[in-house]
């Protein structure tokens, strides 16, 4: 095969076989990142990028055309936005509920279990989609750069 | 109470919104952005209506009490801000409804244009020190991304200098922020304001020349200043207006005078920094606005030279220097922004915006004409125009203080603002309208009504400043004045 | 005397930005001061023998490390992704507008 074709194509087989296998166990870890962030260190953000890197993963090992076939930019952009605005409501439904904005209005079980802590699981559920949602878009945004910079193929 | 932090809940969800709004039509884009700049202005007419006699209010998030708690604070000069900051961008929202057409995707602009709104507002009310580099933050990224949004050479160049000097400006502003809490161990602007008091420490200087330096970068002071001639010419006219009638002051000049003000409290090598530095930045920018050939350039370097105005006014300390510094920056931000949306009249019509390509151009655009003739004059102080009363206030005040050798300067600057203004008024306006002009028309309604009521803006209140002094300038010259009480008032209270 | 080095550190990604010429190595040192900057800002918690701010079970009243600073380097990190991202996507433009990385040429707006 010549070269020019082979590159187009992603990695190696053994690079895609492997990272078909690893990228759910990622998103699985981000997301218990993102929801045990009143318990352990991380929270949203690390969540987030971590289940963003899984995606960017499958990219880099399968190639770009293959990849936008299946994870799509626009999804990126919508689960985005969805993200901030759960936890602008979050903050909202504050001033509704107690008075005050962003107001922590659900109870606050017993320390250290999951369901504690008020709303600051859903705000980092809501931060979590906001974060991957968008490092995704800009990762996917540079580099389909290269499609259009065609002079001498860079 | 619960209206105060709809400010920026407001801009923040229409901001997400729109983005969702990517397949919509474009009217209702339009209108949803209109809709909520027009609240936002109505908004803040109403929390002006209802506090009364130097009230501070203070919010207080999430029921978390300060100083371990985020409060929001409204006072004199943040009414104020939050007038100008959201009238202003109502009126740039009302224009970019046709301006903004030529480019695609109106939906991303409004979009970034809500999140520097909020940025602002943000900046504007906080009472918290790392809130405020929060949405310092939040206002400077989304005004990168407006300034280069029209993607031409020119515009990535000049957006990426004002990259790079805005972040080093937002480095050395958290720099300063984590010197002051290893140095009192809280960020509450009220709680550092009076643990600091009446102590001399070396790190304390160090961390306020730091703020110095990194808020005058961002307000555009010379030396600081090298950013602005290339960013404002190159942004689409509406972000031109608002970049230059609002962003530098409420990310620049607020910032200044809250933290010098009523967190470390002013000395005299304070006043007289501040004093120098606005006679650096209103005489180097008004010698440098002469020799420009091109509008928009111009009226950056003009920019540079008001704000200088303002600075002097702050720096001189007594009632009448800050009534009219504050008064100053109410003025200017109406007249630039006029006459940036003048500008970019005149672009979208002729396509050019070099002075020695226009001519006559008052003859085929009377509005433009008109209300460019309106904001020059009163920029260079001409009664009964408002721009007369804010300068005569700095030079009492300047007087006042006896700093003679400042009045004869400023009062000579003014001069040297008419000529340039009267010279741009000449080549674009008046004079013999040139044959490749005589078809063109004057600018769509929207584009109208904005620079008609900016222009009734500036005469009103040049006529009617009284009432206005006392509804909402003496309140802001108040806390001001109070100076180190601020952090009283808040934590009593 | 650790807070002194994170201040030659900024000091030295200053200096990147003030004299490189490559457009890269500008934001290299960019991203250069905010590492200082947030290293600043997590060395400022530290207390003596103090151990990691996490709450588990029986060890609640453990002498811990201050995780204010903490919180605000996180979102300092944040903020600096979103600031990186875009100049980068800057730098992509201008070279495909200029074909040059080199700033002595990116020179069009003068006077």
């Amino acid at each position: 095969m010549s070269p020019l074709k082979q590159k187009e194509k992603g990695m190696t087989n053994i690079v895609k076989i492997v990272a078909k296998f690893v990228s759910p166990p990622i998103v699985l870890f981000g997301i218990y990142m993102v929801l045990h962030g009143h318990l352990t260190p991380g929270g949203g953000f690390p969540g987030g990028v971590i289940v963003a890197s899984a995606f960017i993963l499958l990219i880099l090992a399968f190639g770009r055309e293959m990849a936008s076939q299946k994870l799509k930019l626009s999804t990126a952009s919508t689960l985005e936005s969805i993200g901030a605005l759960i936890f602008l409501s979050l903050a909202l439904i504050g001033i509704a509920a107690g008075g005050w904005f962003f107001f922590n209005f659900l109870p606050k079980g017993e320390p250290l279990r999951i369901l504690s802590a008020g709303f600051i699981p859903l705000a980092n559920i809501g931060i979590g989609l906001k974060v991957s949602g968008g490092i995704f878009a800009v990762f996917v945004t540079l580099i389909m750069f290269r499609i259009t910079t065609g002079k001498g193929g860079r | 109470m619960n209206i105060i932090p709809l400010f920026i809940a407001i801009p923040l969800g229409v901001a997400f919104v729109l983005a969702l709004m990517g397949k919509a039509k474009e009217i209702a884009c339009d209108l949803v952005a209109n809709g909520a700049t027009f609240c936002l202005t109505v908004l803040s007419l109403v929390l002006l209506a209802l506090i009364k006699d130097n009230q501070v209010l203070v919010y207080i998030m999430g029921k978390w009490l300060p100083p371990k708690g985020i409060n929001l604070v409204l006072d004199g000069l943040s009414i104020l801000m939050l007038i100008v900051v959201n009238t202003i961008a109502f009126f740039a929202t009302l224009y970019s409804v046709s301006y903004m057409k030529r480019f695609t995707a109106k939906h991303r602009f409004y979009s970034l244009f809500m999140l520097m709104l909020a940025g602002m507002n943000g900046v504007v009310l906080t009472g918290d020190f790392f809130n405020l580099f929060v949405f310092l933050e939040i206002a400077s990224i989304a005004s990168y991304a407006l300034v280069a949004f029209g993607v031409e050479a020119e515009e990535l160049e000049a957006s990426f200098k004002y990259m790079v000097m805005g972040s080093v400006a937002s480095i050395l502003i958290l720099f300063s922020v984590g010197l002051l809490y290893g140095l009192t161990g809280s960020l509450n602007m009220a709680d550092i304001g009076s643990i600091i008091q009446g102590k001399k420490n070396l790190l304390l200087s160090f961390s306020l020349v730091l703020f110095l330096a990194g808020f005058g970068l961002k307000a555009a002071i010379i030396p600081f200043h090298a950013w602005l001639p290339d960013a404002h010419p190159s942004a689409p006219a509406p972000i031109s207006a608002m970049l230059s009638g609002v962003l530098i002051k409420a990310l620049g000049v607020y910032t200044i005078t809250r933290v010098f003000f009523n967190v470390f409290g002013m000395t005299l090598q304070l006043s007289w920094t501040l004093m120098i530095l606005g006679v650096i930045s209103m005489i180097g920018g008004g010698l440098l606005a002469i020799r420009q050939s091109d509008f928009k350039r111009l009226l950056a370097y003009s920019s540079i030279s008001q704000i200088g105005y303002i600075m002097i006014g702050l720096g001189c300390g007594n009632y009448w220097g800050l009534l009219g510094a504050l008064f100053h920056l109410f003025n200017h931000a109406s007249f630039k922004a006029l006459l940036f949306l003048n500008s970019g009249a005149v672009e979208y019509s002729t396509g050019t915006r070099k002075l020695k390509e226009m001519g006559g151009l008052s003859k085929v655009m009377p509005v433009t004409g008109t209300t460019s003739t309106i904001g020059s004059l009163s920029i260079s102080g001409i009664p009964p125009f408002n721009g007369f009363w804010s300068k005569l206030f700095i030079i009492i005040g300047l007087v006042q203080a006896g700093h003679f050798v400042l009045t004869v300067l400023t009062i000579l600057v003014s001069v040297l603002t008419l000529a340039y203004y009267l010279r741009v008024q000449r080549y674009a306006f008046f004079g013999t309208l040139k044959e490749k002009w005589a078809q063109i028309k004057e600018v769509p309604t929207p584009m109208c009504i904005s620079m008609i009521v900016l222009a009734i803006i500036c005469i009103g209140t040049g006529i009617l400043f009284y009432p206005l002094m006392k509804a909402v300038f003496e309140p802001a010259v108040t806390v001001l004045q109070e100076g180190t009480k601020y952090s009283a008032l808040i934590l009593g209270g | 005397m650790v807070f002194f080095l994170s201040f030659v550190i900024f000091l030295i990604g200053l200096y990147c930005v003030i004299t490189k010429k490559n457009l890269l190595k500008i934001v290299m040192g960019i991203v250069i001061m905010e590492y200082a900057v947030n290293f600043f800002l997590v060395l400022l918690g530290y207390r003596k023998a103090g151990v990691a701010p996490i709450v588990v079970e029986g060890a609640r009243k453990a002498n811990f490390v201050d995780p204010l600073p903490q919180a605000m380097v996180l979102t300092a990190i944040v903020i600096s992704i979103a600031t990186l991202a875009f100049i980068v996507a800057m730098c992509i433009r201008i070279y495909e507008k200029y074909h040059t990385f080199d700033v002595t040429e990116i020179r069009r707006l003068k006077g």
